[in-house]
């Protein structure tokens, strides 16, 4: 069953400036275990896709449906986990408290709460921080520990909107790398916002081009890249094919543009 | 300890100034009753130890407080600590009605849009108007509906004054949560009330503490007015109107002394408090 489906979806801002076009006609449908990345220029639309499939942005025109219910009731569900672009941690509370944070609002048991706290923590390496607060944890740990809250309860998809985008390069391909681990490990399905497009190509089976004025799909690009992907995968031919195609993909939205 | 020296200067040149004006203002009287002409010193020497200064010197000031705060037994009506005690009770009253209110009021305001719209030009209007217009007119209903006593209208007048700032602040404070926090809720659907004990009631409670010291000082300000109008005879307030009916600026000078410390203290003793729940939220770095 595919578990985000969009057909001529469309988001127009009523502005005081007029409307602005975020969204026009946008199909898409992401199958389960999918790793999806979005990609394109400043504005054209990355970010609002990602909020109308969390419902936090209504669409107003076309269809989307999300594990087969309306994005709404699917929020309701508490299908997503949702990573912005800041890690945006609670500053009165330590770590383990803002992993715990969704746990207490979906009202988990005591103990339910301490062991996922400490497993969702392992899997992103921050271990040993429990009692940290974020301002003693640098950005990308930060980064991290936002992850895990969105990985702490059971939500099936986890839309990332540029996580790693604050963050040195040398951060973010470990951070890749463990991403890809992860998503391995759990089995979720993932939307992922990047500007970078050996980011998109490294973490992605799928890579959806996309381009602005109004915010739509150019290229959709289905990976060839084994699941098992090495840091060194990037620089393999294959990949730098795909880098190419994707790079192509962008350019085209622009000429377009022009 | 590096900040004690500078105190220390600045505490020294108002000394200073204080005695030079107490000089200068005080001379008039003196050279009034002269017989014959004065030496410097003589003038000085009578300035400083005048019955009713115009302005007392500050040894006069202290000898004061020394035999009303020190000397004297704290249940005679004679003793500092005695109308201290009035008053600080009062205003601490006042200050947890003020609070209260101030608290609840704000989360009406953000919560409400027909409560902002409604309560908050009555509350930026309640403030303009002079508490000492008001303060009577509580006293005299308070009268006329049978509430005995000053404690009561004294404390209404103190939370006068404070809830305003807790108001503002805590409006502020409750509001202080970014869109994205509050979008982070809205994907957990967390309910409204989960939304407000988990992330917008800790994200105001620095605004809180910021206002909780204006607040108490503004308490105390609202119990001394409310002990001014006549009839009081305990209390701060009541010791510098006695003062001013019997002319006796001593009075008048040591009950203000007084009160600007109990103010110092009492604000430093929120800031404390600021400074401990800021650390056990974690907050401070
Ligand atoms: N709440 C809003 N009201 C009005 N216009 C908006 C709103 N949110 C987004 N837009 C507009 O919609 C368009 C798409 O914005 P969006 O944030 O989705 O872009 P993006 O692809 O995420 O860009 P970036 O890469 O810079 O994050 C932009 O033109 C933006 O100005
Ligand atoms: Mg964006």
């Amino acid at each position: 069953m595919s578990v985000i489906e969009a057909s001529d979806l469309g988001l127009t801002f009523q502005t005081n400036d007029g409307p602005v076009h975020a969204l026009s006609k946008i199909g898409l449908t992401v199958e389960k275990g999918d790793f999806v990345s979005f990609i394109g220029p400043s504005g054209c639309g990355k970010t609002t896709f990602l909020r109308c499939i969390a419902a936090l942005e209504t669409p107003t025109e076309g269809t989307l449906t999300v594990n087969g219910m309306t994005a709404d009731e699917a929020r309701r569900n508490r299908a997503y986990g949702y990573v912005f672009q800041a890690a945006g941690l609670y500053p009165w509370r330590t770590i383990a408290g803002n992993v715990r944070l969704p746990l207490e609002i979906m009202g988990y048991s005591k103990a339910e709460m301490s062991e996922r706290v400490k497993r969702v923590l392992d899997l992103v390496d921050l271990a040993g921080f429990e009692k940290k607060y974020p301002w003693q944890l640098s950005g990308g740990m930060q980064q991290r520990a936002s992850i895990a809250r969105a990985l702490a309860f059971d939500a099936d998809i986890l839309l990332m909107d540029e996580p790693f985008g604050a963050l040195d390069e040398i951060v973010r391909d470990h951070l890749n790398e463990q991403l890809l681990k992860l998503w391995d490990r759990t089995e979720k399905t993932i939307a992922f916002v990047t500007h970078s497009i050996p980011e998109a190509v490294y973490l992605s089976t799928r890579i959806v081009v996309m381009s602005p004025r109004p915010g739509r799909i150019t290229d959709v690009i289905e990976s060839p890249l084994p699941k098992e992907r090495p840091l060194d995968i990037r620089d393999s031919t294959e990949f730098l094919e795909v880098a190419h195609r994707v790079r192509e993909g962008l350019r085209a939205g622009h000429a377009y543009d022009e | 300890m590096r900040n004690v020296f500078p105190i220390l200067t600045v505490v020294a040149a108002i000394v200073l100034l204080w005695y030079a004006g107490a000089v200068w203002m005080n001379s008039a009287w003196t050279l009034d009753r002269a017989d014959g002409p004065l030496s410097f010193g003589e003038v000085v020497r009578d300035t400083m130890s005048q019955d009713r200064p115009r302005l007392p010197a500050p040894h006069q000031i202290g000898a004061e407080l020394y035999d009303t705060v020190i000397d004297k037994a704290v249940t005679s009506k004679r003793s500092l600590v005695f109308h201290g005690w009035v008053t600080l009770r009062s205003t601490l009253t006042g200050f947890a009605l003020g609070t209260i209110m101030g608290i609840l009021m704000a989360v009406a305001v953000v919560y409400s849009r027909t409560a902002s719209m409604t309560l908050m030009p009555w509350a930026i209007i309640s403030q303009t108007i002079p508490i000492v217009a008001i303060a009577p007119m509580i006293i005299v209903l308070l009268a006329s509906i049978g509430v005995e006593g000053r404690a009561v209208p004294k404390a209404i007048i103190s939370a006068y004054l404070c809830y305003f700032p807790v108001l503002v602040g805590m409006v502020k404070g409750l509001r202080s949560p970014d869109a994205m926090q509050l979008d982070l809720m809205r994907t957990y659907n967390a309910s409204a009330s989960q939304a407000f004990w988990k992330l917008r009631l800790p994200s105001s409670v620095p605004y809180l503490f910021t206002s909780l010291k204006v607040g108490i000082a503004a308490a105390l300000v609202g119990t001394i007015v409310g002990e001014l109008p006549t009839g009081a005879i305990r209390g701060l307030g009541a010791r510098i109107l006695i003062g001013d009916q019997f002319g006796n600026p001593i009075m008048i000078w040591s009950a203000l002394i007084a009160a600007a410390v109990l103010a110092g203290v009492l604000v430093s003793l929120v800031a404390v408090m600021q400074g401990v729940a800021m650390k056990r939220m974690g907050f401070a770095r």
